[in-house]
């Protein structure tokens, strides 16, 4: 794969950074734009912006179309069932959210139990907390190993008749673990437990089939795939989508509206209330585009390869540790070296045009499980390059000079 | 930018050997600092007398070399002082902080002086400003007695 001439469709790569090109390890938290999602959201505006699904117009027609065939494009992404499973928030955690707050006040009541693990992004812990607070429910902490993976047991001795919802990330964004889900689905399945994946990490470097997943709801934000911020997106299951009520009120949602009462429309209708991101969508269809193109099994191999060589590279230096050292790893590394916080490592690489994260990655939880207040992390996208992990190994070395370690 | 400006050798030294990093005796005052978005935490306790002096000073926590140099310097150079000069003392290293500044008091000796000023290199890392006043702050909460814990906002 000629990984030059897809980094060159990135313009963000063309700047210079404190005088240093830029390599950019920071992908879990959201990844560059390439120039056709850039260039789309432009010509949405200059061309054919208009509100959707409201006014008769021709631009209106042509808006609403444009905006609907991002949701088929996403519907054809994860080989969802029906195009009405698709639906369009405005970044993972507000899915989430969703999920929590409609099943939550339909399904679940005081001493019900919601199945977390401790590897969960905090958008996967306080919606089900606010849950918890407001219906006097219990959450439950699946543990995480020293590997920095649950294992599957973990979960299935956690499983009983209160157990009403499990939500689980696919790919963890702190140790990298790639999860069963489909064995956890068939898990929860015996006992018709509907399974939520916290899709985040997994949407952008995973092969995805939901049918084929079998998961009850599927979190993405789009921005993390080369996508635009603002756009996230919940698949639900068709079956959940005719039950549970609307999330928010407003425009847009309704079926017909009287003093005394309002009916609401079908899936996605129900959940899209109030204007919404079109811009940024029609703009996340050229993305979906982009990782066609490259193709979603040459990322994953691409991803592994440098993965495989980044960790490689950087068990060589002895002052680092690694955290987790799981079986199946999707491409994410975080470290601690001895003797330097890693507010400080993040400094340094960034002197040197090397963009990673330092703290605890909304990921509080697991952080104090691995006995560390925080972590810096290098993460993979598809533009990055051995050069990139050579980049980064030299600049931990320079932590490691500067700091006299 | 120049990260040898920011890692001066004194705040290397103050960062791995913290001084007054402890409870020290007699404590009176202490006071609580976080910034959530780094997960630095700092403890200030406090010993004030009848006369607004700080007869003594430690503090307990964790965080990256630049908020402990801080915190251990803080400590080192506010001991024996008068609460209102330490405050004085804290306006001026903001302004050294924010603005470039150089400190101008007279109640800081020579030595003082220099040690303060090894931290001048964070004002060319803007996002690191937190991480070098939040021991300072909290000292401030310390000794005026607020209770909630002192966040750095984003
Ligand atoms: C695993 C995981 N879950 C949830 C999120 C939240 O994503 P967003 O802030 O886009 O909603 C992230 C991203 O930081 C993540 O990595």
């Amino acid at each position: 794969m000629d990984i030059k001439s897809i980094k060159s469709q990135f313009p963000i790569f063309k700047n210079k950074f404190n005088g240093k090109p830029l390599i950019y390890l920071d992908n879990a938290n959201s990844s560059q734009k390439p120039k056709n999602v850039i260039d789309r959201i432009s010509k949405f505006y200059s061309k054919e912006f208009s509100n959707i699904g409201r006014s008769v117009h021709t631009l209106a027609v042509t808006a609403t179309n444009r905006f609907e065939e991002s949701r088929d494009l996403m519907k054809k992404y994860i080989n969802a069932k029906s195009r009405e499973e698709i639906i369009f928030t405005k970044n993972a955690t507000e899915a989430i959210n969703l999920v929590a707050s409609t099943y939550g006040d339909k399904f679940i009541n005081r001493g019900d139990e919601i199945l977390i693990t401790e590897l969960e992004h905090h958008a996967n812990y306080v919606p089900w907390h606010f849950l918890r607070q407001k219906k006097g429910a219990i959450i439950k902490f699946a543990k995480c190993n020293d590997r920095g993976e649950v294992d599957i047991d973990e979960i299935k001795k956690l499983i009983n008749n209160k157990t009403k919802i499990i939500a689980i990330t696919h790919l963890s964004n702190v140790t990298g673990v790639i999860m069963p889900i489909k064995k956890i689905v068939d898990l929860a399945s015996e006992k018709k437990i509907p399974v939520l994946v916290d899709g985040c990490q997994g949407a952008p470097h995973l092969k995805l089939d939901m049918q084929e997943l079998g998961c009850d709801f599927y979190a993405i934000s789009c921005h993390k795939m080369y996508g635009p911020t603002g756009v996230g997106v919940l698949y639900a299951k068709k079956k959940w989508l005719d039950v549970l009520p609307p999330y928010q009120g407003g425009g847009g949602m309704i079926e017909e509206v009287k003093k005394e009462s309002i009916t609401f429309p079908g899936s996605p209708t129900k959940y899209e209330a109030g204007t919404l991101q079109t811009a940024e969508v029609v703009g996340f269809s050229e993305s979906l585009k982009f990782i066609e193109d490259v193709g979603i099994k040459n990322i994953m191999q691409h991803e592994k390869e440098i993965l495989e060589y980044g960790l490689e590279e950087i068990k060589k230096n002895n002052s680092v540790r690694i955290i987790g050292d799981p079986k199946h790893r999707g491409s994410i590394i975080s470290f601690t070296i001895k003797g330097i916080h890693p507010h400080d490592i993040a400094t340094i690489l960034d002197e040197d045009g090397v963009a990673i994260r330092a703290g605890h990655h909304c990921c509080q939880i697991l952080h104090e499980k691995m006995g560390i207040s925080a972590s810096a992390r290098a993460s993979l996208g598809i533009y990055n390059s051995k050069d990139d992990i050579d980049a980064l190994s030299s600049a931990i070395k320079k932590c490691n000079k500067v700091f006299n370690t | 930018m120049d990260i040898k400006e920011l890692y001066q050798e004194i705040v290397l030294d103050h960062g791995k050997n913290p001084r007054n990093k402890n409870k020290c005796e007699g404590f009176n005052k202490e006071a609580k600092g976080h910034n959530p978005l780094c997960g630095d935490k700092v403890q200030v306790f406090l010993k004030l007398n009848n006369d607004k002096k700080v007869e003594d000073i430690s503090f307990e926590g964790e965080g990256c070399a630049i908020s402990i140099a801080s915190a251990s310097i803080m400590t080192e150079t506010i001991k024996g002082k008068e609460f209102n000069v330490a405050k004085k003392i804290l306006e001026h290293f903001i302004n050294m902080l924010k603005e470039g500044s150089k400190l101008s008091i007279n109640s800081l000796s020579q030595d003082e002086n220099t040690t303060m000023m090894s931290l001048s290199g964070v004002k060319q890392f803007p996002m690191r400003v937190k991480c070098a006043t939040l021991a300072w702050h909290t000292f401030i909460h310390a000794a005026e007695g607020k209770e909630e814990t002192v966040k750095t906002e984003k």
